[in-house]
């Protein structure tokens, strides 16, 4: 069950033909592909378009009745290589997941699907994660569409672009047998919007139909002499098709005057920064329409050669804006411009930044500056020579600390890595090598552990260097996601065939937690459709892992450092694995929450416990917090003159995980925390209990109390 | 993340612009950011509203800084542009929904006097780099209140998460309330309530928080931000001779004596509170009145601390003690007729449980292996105790009453010793360098906690010690004492305190 549900919104993929569809841009494309007649889709989660993955879960009845099949692909490869049906087959398909990391994965299966060409329209859906707010290396997916000759859209952030470009992308690759790679940008997946429905098409032959009338044709198989063949029908046949079919059908878009001496030449994903660059300097109005003209790219590959030129005729200067580096289409256009043999200054990454996200005040810089320099008498007065300064405000760089994700409140992984960090404190540093997921948290601090990641199930692979061992043991951390992905073969398969000496921990949450909470196969949910329950410590076995310890509450500190030792010292060759596994707890409590508070209404008897810290014991060292990080343990401030540091304070978003307990017993902290266990609904003879044990120890209070303020009063 | 350069324009040179609303919303994920967008949403939309709306999902949502947008104008027959994320110097509205979010949204010029209304809750979720800092690392909130006075066209702060803390729900919804009350959106109260009531479950909380953020924000002017709660000062009468002796003191230090007289009383017994006043009486006499009596003010506050140290006695005393039981009811508010549940984490080492034996004996087991590894063996382990319960409860109890035996026992032998010694240390500099001398009583600051955590103390009291000794008798011998403390302070393992030692190393060195 994911993070997410949308359980609700997925009925509005039922809209016929004139309904206003409002909401997100994934539920959008989702939306466009059922009314494109797709016969499958699939992918793999990870941030922009985890949500996506989500609303295909959620939307599998709907998928079902139109006889879509529904995938959750084990990887971002699986999911490429699942294209193969529109090879073959007259079938649309559709996948998606996150650019570039997920293109990177997927890249030999697209290559091949690529060189083998399609009959069927086989779009990708890539979520590209660049800028702010992004979890990755930050690269462009537009190589992937060079290399290996797909085409790429990107259209105009709104929800009518994005779901034009659904059904153009489908066209497009039918028509030039090429598969489609479809680019959304971080914010363009969950802006908000219209647009007007259509009705939802079933696919005309269903992946069922295809198997009862199965096709091949060795043509399309990647092998010499058919690859050479290949090759040249990319670019003798399917490049001039594409660029015909893109013009043709008016792909991309022009706006602002049809003459003019200055022009702008834009990705489509930046339409609205460059729209709002232009309001601002008073060139445009707030419905786009601008003095200045736009040659709007909602494809940026393959570049259409005749259209640009006939934007650049008669014009003196062209400003490319293409965020990211390197500048693939400003090169491309320059290389146009050049054998054109004359033409318009092209200026681009000399106006804007190459590197980094064009955000607004980056895009307002580039384009005036741009303005100024090519057409200056264009600019108001007032941006012209701007008569007011700006006001001097204070200086918050050293104030404001920076605050990176981390461990939320409760998170299963926070003891894995105090009880990690215990050993390091009594063992020395050890190298560890991380992977991708929620544990990569804790390669900041307060825990510091994990010095790189190389990739999604690559964390124990790339201790390889160290397979042989050493004075201490290399260390890896890998997640159950990363586990799946790809780490059960390329990682722990690499292991044993090594005979690595290396310790691998595997942090177990029962889910894909990064990507938003969806099952893996060792997810102990049941899930309807999928199929669950299968154990990490089975399939690491099951490839020649013999050392292999479980610990099934990760909570358990001491015993988690007592394995860890273990790990470490033992005289077994071969990899030594642990599963570390507790429930992620986002996901625990969504699901018991609303259980406990149901049963507490119902009469029934529930515990339900929390943290605390006697402050008057706690003596402000913070040594607890060194080793949790967790948002509910905090500082505050006493009151008390005697006090110089804030004392350690658990807030009430304290859910009762038990590391606090388990950390100051494991350390040896301090004395100054405790558990308390609100007992709802006790039964009778528990209520009695307490009560007797209430009285006697208040008479012992009041008797140690009186004694105290009497001796006071005798001095 | 990329630092925007600040520049601040005039109103939008565009009037066609001024149609376009934009309010950017910055919080910390998990704080019900994403519920907040869309109540605003689904409001402007219900008001016949052209909107739009971006976030930023998945993992810089986890407990990270995390950025909300929307921007809307009144539909009409085409769609306007929006865009999909905030820029420098053009937003209207600013929610933040913590102060140091605040602080982020005028670093990146997000709040600009000529158009943003900032509408901020000043709690603090305390980022990890504050907290794990050994000293206080708790960023300054009056300088971003302060900033934000001046960045801010208009300032709406108050604490909007006690608000929705207190009627059980999240801070959105307190947020929203003020986002009403401000009068930014030309939407009626109502309007902002139907959106509230739309999302049910939950509703009648985030309604009832609705409105007392919506009355706080209406209150004028904005309520200056509340400190954080602090518990009335604990003055019992004092028995009038001890309250005699207290009034000799020279009046800058009056008030410290007095919380510190409190706090010996309360760890020990009457004598202890004369044997305290007499100590400080002595420092007095040879402080003077033309340094302000700096010096025996903060020997009242360390001669207290050090007095009152954190022994097994006093943690089994505190942790029994009727008010504590009553402090952790209130804390914990459990329903009528519910249980509450104590239990409490102990981990007694071989060390504390000696220091508690009479002296000599007690330093005889300490210099035999043998029998600390024994005793080690025997209760070296977490001890969970009920303290709810009878027998767990007795025996913290019984503990806590070894209490009139703590003078001859081995822990206070040692603790004043180094008591004597360092109080000794800095009234050797009083006449020389008086400023040195009042650091040096200061660096007992350094001194706290219990097992490692005491002894990494005690080695950077010494660490420090060491250094003021190099630097004896040079002019900027008191300053540099002071940036020792403050570098020990800084860090867990003293790697700054380290680094600044070997400095004066090197300088001291070089002079002699």
């Amino acid at each position: 069950m994911a993070e997410r549900s949308f359980a609700e919104e997925v009925k509005k993929l039922r809209l016929g033909a004139g309904e206003q569809f409002t909401g997100e841009g994934i539920l959008a494309i989702t939306k466009a592909l059922l009314e494109n007649s797709v016969g499958y889709v699939g992918g793999y989660q990870g941030a922009p378009i985890s949500h996506l993955m989500d609303v295909l879960a959620d939307a599998e009845d709907i998928l079902s009745d139109l006889g879509v099949r529904f995938e959750a692909n084990a990887s971002e490869a699986a999911a490429t290589a699942m294209l193969a049906a529109s090879v073959h087959y007259p079938i649309r398909g559709a996948v998606t997941y996150k650019g570039p990391v997920g293109v990177n994965v997927a890249s030999d299966a697209l290559a091949n699907l690529a060189s083998s060409g399609v009959t069927g329209g086989a779009l990708i859906i890539v979520g590209e994660d660049y800028g702010e707010g992004s979890s990755i290396m930050q690269e462009r997916s537009h190589a992937f569409a060079m290399k290996s000759q797909v085409w790429l859209l990107d259209p105009r952030p709104n929800l009518p672009s994005i779901v034009k470009a659904v059904g153009q992308g489908f066209a497009l690759s039918e028509a030039t047998n090429t598969p489609v790679m479809l680019m959304v940008r971080i914010r363009s997946c969950h802006v908000t919007g219209s647009f007007t429905a259509a009705d939802n098409r079933p696919p005309p032959l269903t992946v069922r139909d295809a198997l009862s009338n199965p096709r091949s044709d060795y043509s399309r198989v990647v092998l010499p002499p058919m690859s050479y063949v290949q090759e040249q029908d990319k670019i003798r046949n399917r490049w001039p098709k594409a660029q015909a079919h893109i013009a043709t059908h008016g792909l991309n878009e022009r706006f602002g005057p049809a003459d003019g001496r200055i022009g702008i030449v834009l990705q489509g994903g930046m339409y609205n920064g460059v729209i709002r660059a232009l309001q601002r300097l008073g060139l445009a109005d707030i419905y786009g329409d601008t003095q200045v003209p736009l040659y709007v790219m909602n494809v940026t590959y393959p570049v259409v050669n005749t259209e640009f030129l006939d934007f650049a005729k008669g014009k003196d200067a062209l400003l490319v804006v293409e965020e990211g580096q390197p500048d693939f289409i400003e090169q491309a256009l320059g290389a146009i411009l050049y054998k054109e043999g004359a033409g318009p200054v092209l200026h681009g990454k000399d106006m804007l930044p190459i590197a980094g996200e064009y955000t607004g005040q980056v895009m307002l810089d580039g384009v005036e500056a741009f303005i100024r320099k090519a057409a200056p008498e264009m600019l108001p007065a007032q941006v012209r020579a701007p008569n007011s300064a700006a006001p001097a405000l204070p200086d918050l760089a050293k104030t404001v600390p920076i605050r990176p994700p981390g461990f939320c409140t409760g998170c299963p992984e926070r003891p894995i890595f105090a009880a990690l960090k215990l050993v390091e404190q009594q063992s020395g540093k050890h190298q560890i090598a991380a992977d991708i997921g929620c544990h990569l948290f804790a390669s900041l601090p307060p825990f510091e552990i994990g010095g790189a990641t190389m990739g999604y199930g690559l964390g124990p692979a790339s201790n390889g260097a160290f397979d042989g061992g050493g004075e201490r043991r290399p260390i890896a951390i890998i997640g159950d996601g990363g586990f799946w992905h790809n780490g059960l073969s390329t990682s722990f398969g690499n292991a044993v065939y090594n005979k690595s000496d290396g310790v691998i921990v595997v942090v177990d949450n029962h889910y894909s937690a990064a990507t938003g909470g969806q099952d893996v196969m060792s997810s102990r949910a049941q899930n309807r459709s999928k199929s669950t329950g299968h154990p990490i410590a089975e399939a690491v076995k099951g490839i020649g892992v013999t050392w292999v310890r479980q610990v099934d509450r990760t909570y358990d500190v001491p015993k988690l450092r007592a394995v860890l030792n273990d790990a470490l010292t033992t005289s077994h060759e071969g990899p030594k694995v642990i599963v570390a596994s507790s429930e992620c707890m986002l996901n625990r409590q969504r699901r018991e929450r609303p259980l406990a508070a149901k049963a507490i209404a119902e009469g029934r008897r529930v515990e339900k416990p929390r943290f605390g810290v006697d402050e008057d014991i706690c003596t402000g060292d913070h040594a607890c917090i060194r080793l949790s990080g967790c948002p509910s343990l905090s500082l505050k401030r006493t009151g008390d003159p005697l006090r110089d540091d804030p004392v350690a304070h658990i807030d009430q978003s304290c859910v009762g995980c038990g590391n606090c307990g388990e950390v100051a017993d494991a350390a040896v902290l301090c004395p100054s925390f405790y558990r308390a266990d609100v007992v709802h609904n006790p039964g009778p003879w528990e209520r009695a209990m307490a009560r007797l044990r209430t009285a006697i120890i208040s008479r012992l209070q009041a008797r140690r109390d009186g004694r105290r303020a009497a001796q006071a009063g005798l001095a | 993340m990329a630092r925007e350069k600040i520049t601040l324009q005039g109103a939008s040179p565009d009037p066609a612009l001024s149609g376009i609303l934009k309010l950017a919303v910055m919080a910390v994920g998990g704080q019900g950011g994403g519920v907040l967008t869309g109540w605003i949403e689904d409001c402007a939309r219900a008001a016949g509203y052209a909107v739009q709306a971006t976030s930023v999902a998945g993992v810089a949502q986890r407990t990270g800084a995390t950025i909300y947008y929307i921007e809307m104008a009144p539909a009409g027959p085409r769609t306007p542009v929006f865009s999909l994320m905030p820029a420098a110097g053009d937003v209207d509205i600013l929610i933040a929904a913590e102060l140091m979010e605040a602080g982020r949204a005028i670093l990146r010029g997000f709040v600009t006097p000529d158009r943003t209304t900032l509408i901020a809750s000043t709690h603090r979720a305390l980022a990890v780099s504050e907290k794990t800092v050994p000293g206080d690392g708790i960023a300054k909130a009056e300088e971003v209140l302060a900033a934000a006075e001046i960045a801010a066209r208009r300032l709406i702060a108050f604490d909007m998460d006690r608000i929705a803390v207190e009627e059980g729900t999240v801070i959105s919804a307190s947020l929203f309330g003020a986002l009403a009350a401000s009068g930014t959106l030309p939407f009626p109260r109502a309007a902002f309530e139907a959106a509230i009531r739309a999302t049910g479950r939950g509703a009648e909380a985030s309604l009832r928080a609705f409105a007392r953020a919506h009355e706080a924000a209406t209150e004028p002017p904005a309520a200056a931000p509340e400190p954080p709660a602090l518990p009335p000062a604990k003055t019992p009468a004092l028995p009038p001779p001890l309250a005699d002796r207290l009034a000799s003191l020279p009046e800058p230090a009056r008030d410290l004596a007095t919380a510190g007289l409190h706090a010996v009383l309360d760890f020990q017994d009457p004598a202890y509170g004369r044997d305290y006043l007499d100590r400080l009486a002595a420092i007095a006499a040879r402080d003077s009145a033309a340094q302000g009596f700096a010096f025996t003010r903060e020997a009242a506050k360390y001669l207290a601390r050090a007095m009152a140290y954190d022994d097994v006695i006093r943690v089994a005393d505190l942790k029994t003690r009727a008010a504590r039981f009553a402090r952790i009811r209130a804390e914990m508010t459990p329903p009528d007729g519910a249980a509450l549940w104590m239990t409490d984490f102990l981990h007694p080492r071989a060390e504390e449980l000696v220091s508690l034996l009479p002296a000599r004996l007690g330093a005889r087991l300490e210099g035999s292996p043998r029998a600390m590894r024994l005793i080690d063996r025997l209760f070296n382990h977490g001890h969970r105790l009920r303290t709810d319960r009878l027998w767990p409860f007795l025996q913290l109890y019984l503990l806590a009453g070894l209490r009139r035996w703590r003078r001859g026992m081995l822990r206070h032998r040692r603790e004043m010793a180094h008591l004597e010694d360092w109080l000794a240390e800095a009234l050797a500099e009083i006449d020389r360098d008086y400023p040195l001398a009042v650091e040096l009583v200061k660096t007992r600051r350094l001194i706290k906690g219990y097992a490692d955590t005491y002894a990494r103390g005690l080695s950077k009291f010494d660490r420090v010690r060491t250094g003021a000794r190099l630097v004896a008798g040079r002019p900027d011998a008191a300053d540099w004492t002071r940036r020792l403390r403050e570098a020990a302070l800084q860090d867990e393992h003293g790697r700054a305190l380290d680094g600044a030692l070997a400095t004066i190393r090197s300088f001291a060195s070089d002079s002699v």
